[in-house]
């Protein structure tokens, strides 16, 4: 097996720099060089893991490092102008964003995929197979806080709830309390909380009086040993997560966007914009691999045009930096 | 009576063992059959079947060998001066006290210390992708030519934007074509003149050819790092993380190594002294062999405490996913609890046994170092006669 050396001669190059670049100036993946750090949110990391690693076959020569300080911590660095790129599981914050322009760092906002939020019960919960988000309300809420099943609905069986949540700093936790308490309720404490969402499933798949909730994803893996609850959503159908009614919209309001926050003075930097370009164009494949669902092709369309345009900004926060609320198909344009 | 007390204490201790040899035996059960020379060569990915635990089993390597090679010395000593050199007076008491508390304090406060302390210095040094002070790097400002060959321009820091004018040398990396279409990147940057051309002339892309508006900043800056580089503020990197998990475990080595030289009879100190030995050829040829056995057992513990520390890493916001390993001590780093505990933490089933088989490799490392441990305590330690 014999190496050829490439750089001998300069004449006789540029024919193939010509066909490297071609017309649109696309450039050759192998060639870029540099290093992008990525941190954030947990519930994000595989997908941006998986990109990341892909990525990495088709560039070798970039460096591409991705941490799991969470969404808010993520933030705080992206802030601080140390990353580049900020994972997160829930729309940049009106106080986030104020910290990010006051260090100068401008962002743009990139929706990667979706997540739906699963609310679980045991295999042999045979009462409760749908519920509405005010059941919800009524078992989760700390004014209501029922300590049995038949207090929620008086048709159900005098047994005890039991309560198994996410960790209260996780932005999965964050989205189900802006669904069931909005801005001023509070969810009651006495749960049981873990940081890890296997220990939730365990506990909800060992007790017959306990409910949960998280992503969809844990719900997928362990089919067999849970129930999912369908929800009833804004049309008045009892809905069940599955990847076709997360992204076609019907299983709400517990379908959350995903996204990645790109610096916007890196992604002038080709490496960068070559990786983001990446994100965009493999990000649904890489989320159905790693248990997401992959956001409706229009949405990815106009992340690209966004992207292209370098248009700064979140679509979540209005003039005075409050927050907008609604399903992304409607707010992300 | 007293055989009663002996079975009792017979049956805890058997507790205890049982415990240890279930949670081996589950841990070996699950991991070994993931434990294969691919998995310790290959970087995380998100199929199991092709996950490995390069980086992070490197990162600990590094971050734990910058941790022992500097808390021992550092907690020996000071052991030594407190013990042998101190006065006994109020001051040196609320030392003691003092690290006798520290040994108590989570190891996540460790990790908040050292975010601010290593990683970030304070703010005091700027930002960490600008740092205000460099040590042995080569700088150099990258630029792309019109082929898109990236293009190295030596540059004395990172706030310099060279004038690059028709003539002006850049580095371009020597690359090889290898046998299945890939390129083989070389660590040879050969000199190439370059050509700027101005924005509207029509030119045929080639190798050092640039356009004048692509020359006016360079992209981006490299730093070539040998192994002693330094930046001030470390930022996320190796020296950091060690010098972290050495606040950790330092109060642990200060305490067993203190509790090791109070254990060398006084006679032996009286008798070098009757000898005409100074005081510190005492603590050098007496005291500290005497007691090396002892400083080496809780350095074996530290160290089994460092190796197996996430939450400190984690607060310094370290990256999980990295395709390296560490070459200097300015390099990004991931250590095996943090992957580990990743992988427990996903959906998927199958990350559930990688994670099994990264604490077996876990473990194999910290018997490594254990084993360094009792390998120097043999060859320095004099038994008393």
């Amino acid at each position: 097996m014999q190496l050829v050396r490439r750089i001998v001669t300069t004449a006789g190059i540029a024919a193939i720099a010509t066909a490297l670049l071609g017309a649109g100036g696309t450039q050759d993946l192998r060639r870029l060089r540099g290093t992008i750090t990525i941190d954030g949110s947990s519930t994000v990391y595989p997908i941006t893991e998986a990109i990341a690693e892909s990525f990495k076959k088709a560039a070798p020569n970039v460096k591409v490092t991705v941490g799991v300080s969470g969404t808010g911590g993520g933030f705080k660095r992206f802030a601080a102008n140390e990353i580049e790129i900020s994972d997160a599981s829930r729309p940049i914050k009106g106080s986030e964003s104020e910290a990010c322009l006051e260090a100068g760092v401008e962002y743009i906002e990139i929706p990667v995929a979706y997540d739906g939020l699963t609310i679980v019960v045991n295999k042999g919960n045979y009462w409760a197979d749908s519920m509405t988000v005010d059941d919800l309300k009524k078992i989760f809420l700390s004014d209501s806080a029922p300590k049995t099943w038949n207090a929620v609905r008086p048709e159900w069986p005098d047994r005890a709830i039991k309560i198994y949540a996410p960790g209260t700093d996780s932005g999965t936790f964050d989205y189900f309390k802006e669904v069931v308490a909005g801005k001023k309720g509070t969810i009651r404490s006495d749960m049981s909380v873990s940081e890890d969402d296997n220990v939730l499933v365990r506990g909800v798949a060992g007790d017959e009086g306990a409910i949960g909730f998280f992503g969809a994803a844990y719900y997928f893996e362990n089919k067999d040993s849970l129930k999912a609850v369908s929800i009833r959503n804004n049309a008045g159908n009892d809905v069940l997560p599955s990847a076709t009614t997360i992204e076609d919209g019907s299983y709400n309001p517990f379908s959350r966007p995903l996204f990645i926050y790109v610096k916007a003075s890196s992604a002038q930097k080709p490496y960068v914009r070559a990786f983001v370009e990446f994100y965009l164009k493999n990000a649904a494949s890489a989320a159905r691999e790693v248990g997401y669902v992959g956001l409706p092709d229009a949405i990815y369309e106009r992340a690209s045009k966004a992207f292209q345009a370098g248009r700064t900004g979140s679509s979540y926060l209005d003039e005075n930096g409050k927050k907008k609320t609604g399903p992304i198909t409607d707010l992300y344009k | 009576m007293d055989r009663a007390f002996a079975i009792i204490c017979l049956g805890i201790t058997l507790i205890a063992v049982l415990a240890l040899a279930l949670l081996l035996a589950s841990i070996l059960i699950a991991g070994f059959p993931g434990l294969s020379w691919s998995f310790i060569e290959r970087y995380a990915s998100r199929i199991p079947e092709q996950a490995g635990i390069k980086a992070p089993l490197f990162g600990s390597i590094w971050v734990a060998s910058i941790c022992a090679i500097v808390a021992l010395p550092v907690g020996v000593a000071t052991a030594v001066y407190l013990e042998e050199f101190a006065a006994k007076n109020r001051f040196t008491n609320f030392l003691r006290i003092n690290i006798s508390n520290l040994a108590g304090v989570p190891s996540i406060v460790y990790g908040i210390l050292g975010l601010t302390l290593f990683v970030r210095m304070f703010g005091l040094f700027g930002p960490i992708q600008n740092p205000a002070f460099e040590i042995g790097g080569e700088t150099f400002a990258i630029y792309y030519d019109s082929t898109g060959e990236p293009l190295r321009v030596p540059v004395t820091s990172r706030n310099e934007t060279p004038s690059l004018t028709t003539g002006s040398i850049g580095y371009i990396q020597d690359v090889l074509d290898g046998p299945d279409g890939e390129l083989i990147f070389t660590n040879n940057w050969v000199p190439i003149p370059l050509t700027i051309v101005n924005v509207d002339t029509e030119f045929t892309p080639a190798y050092g050819v640039i356009s004048a508006i692509d020359v006016v900043e360079p992209i981006d800056y490299e730093i070539q790092k040998p192994w002693y580089y330094v930046q001030f503020p470390f930022g996320q990197t190796v020296l950091a993380g060690g010098l972290t998990l050495m606040l950790v475990v330092l109060p642990v080595v200060i305490i067993s190594s203190q509790e090791a030289l109070r254990s060398v009879p006084r006679s032996l100190r009286a008798g070098s002294m009757a000898m005409g030995a100074t005081r510190l050829q005492t603590v050098f040829r007496v005291t500290l062999p005497a007691s090396i056995p002892m400083i080496m057992t809780g350095a074996i513990l530290a160290m089994s405490r460092a190796i197996g520390e996430a939450a400190p890493i984690l607060v310094l916001g370290v990256a999980l996913f990295i395709t390296d390993v560490p070459q200097s001590l300015m390099d990004a780093f991931t250590v095996l609890p943090m992957q580990i505990y990743n992988w427990t933490s996903r959906p998927q089933e199958e990350f559930r046994a990688l994670a099994a088989t990264g604490i077996i490799v876990l473990l194999v490392v910290l018997l490594a170092f254990n084993a360094i441990a009792v390998l120097i305590r043999q060859k320095f330690s004099r038994p008393l006669q």
